[in-house]
């Protein structure tokens, strides 16, 4: 294979995951299943980064930087977005997004 | 096709889909937490077959050890009830899949069908990636050479070694604001050298927000998941 073949290998598997995480985001009705897939998702975008970022030597360090700022800030994110589904769940006692509808016009 | 750089790459590729695709489907939420570990682990192992063996240290220290961790106190934190159904219907099925697969060709379709191209220069023409611990690249590429944790470290504190040497290609017309300082405007040959973009600051600066905006993240998941008196308790 070529490098764009490698590539585009690559770029393939993180749309892979992008699509997954789409999916998991709109067919849970889980509040944490939901949380899984934007980590999918970012996951995704991460693989773009390091991919192109392998691929083309002046951007080496660039993709990697980012993809390590992606890293970081999901996990931050995965911290807020937990504390806000069990304040959830301590009201609700239950994590069904369907069930979340106060702030229905 | 033909050399130990796809033997491992199909296998890691076949993983991240079969436990990315198992996620979705499946309903309970432990057995999505466990495929996502999967996924996390196969995301970590194609970082590491990129040359990006920081990131995926991080990705497996960070999402591995870290965010899932996090996620499966989560999923036992929140006990479903024995009667609670979070199940979607037949239909709910069949539309999630059918914009599934047609959100995927489309993606598909356009990454095959886009000409990437790709800068050729001597190290990338044989070795699909870029191995930075082959002598002769090292030596073809010296701000290469250094191990990339070393890099990308001097990189975040904004170190001028940081930034790359290598031309930008694609970036035309930069105002002449932007264009660092110092930088000589021609080549030895003569040839007028393509602006560059880099600052002497390097990643300094996100790498202090992104420090700041942890701190921030750590005060106010704690305060929004303290425990609440109930009310008529005295404290």
């Amino acid at each position: 294979m070529t490098d764009s073949g490698w590539l585009q290998a690559y770029l393939l598997v993180g749309a892979l995951l992008f699509v997954c995480g789409a999916l998991c985001m709109a067919t849970k009705r889980n509040a944490i299943g939901i949380l899984m897939g934007v980590e999918l998702v970012l996951n995704g975008a991460t693989v773009n980064f390091v991919a192109f970022a392998s691929f083309n030597p002046a951007f080496q360090i660039e993709g990697q930087i980012f993809a390590l700022f992606v890293i970081v800030l999901a996990a931050a994110e995965a911290a807020v977005a937990l504390a806000i589904v069990l304040n959830f769940y301590n009201n609700h006692t239950t994590v069904d997004v369907d069930t979340a509808e106060e702030l229905k016009g | 096709m033909d050399s130990p750089y796809s033997l491992l790459f199909w296998p890691l590729a076949a993983l991240i889909a079969v436990s990315a695709i198992a996620m979705v489907v499946t309903q309970n939420i432990v057995r999505a937490a466990t495929w996502l570990l999967f996924t996390l682990a196969g995301v970590a192992g194609i970082f590491f077959l990129l040359g990006a063996d920081f990131v995926g240290a991080t990705q497996l220290l960070v999402y591995v050890g870290g965010t899932l961790v996090l996620v499966v106190f989560g999923v036992m934190l929140t006990a479903q009830g024995p009667f609670i159904s979070m199940k979607i219907g037949a239909g709910e099925w069949a539309i999630a899949a059918t914009v599934g697969i047609g959100f995927f060709s489309v993606l598909a379709y356009a990454l095959i069908n886009f000409n990437l191209e790709i800068p050729s220069t001597p190290t990338q023409a044989t070795a699909p990636a870029p191995s930075l611990t082959d002598p002769q690249q090292a030596a073809a590429k010296p701000p290469r050479s250094l191990a990339p944790s070393i890099v990308l470290g001097t990189a975040l504190l904004g170190f001028e070694s940081a930034t790359p040497v290598e031309p930008l290609t694609g970036v035309q017309n930069v105002p002449a604001s932007l264009v660092s300082p110092g930088v000589p405007n021609a080549t030895p040959s003569g040839l007028p050298r393509p602006p560059r973009l880099r600052t002497r600051m390097a990643y300094l600066l996100p790498f202090e927000i992104v420090s700041v905006h942890l701190l921030v993240v750590l005060i106010g998941a704690a305060y929004l998941a303290r425990s609440k008196r109930r009310r008529g308790v005295t404290p």
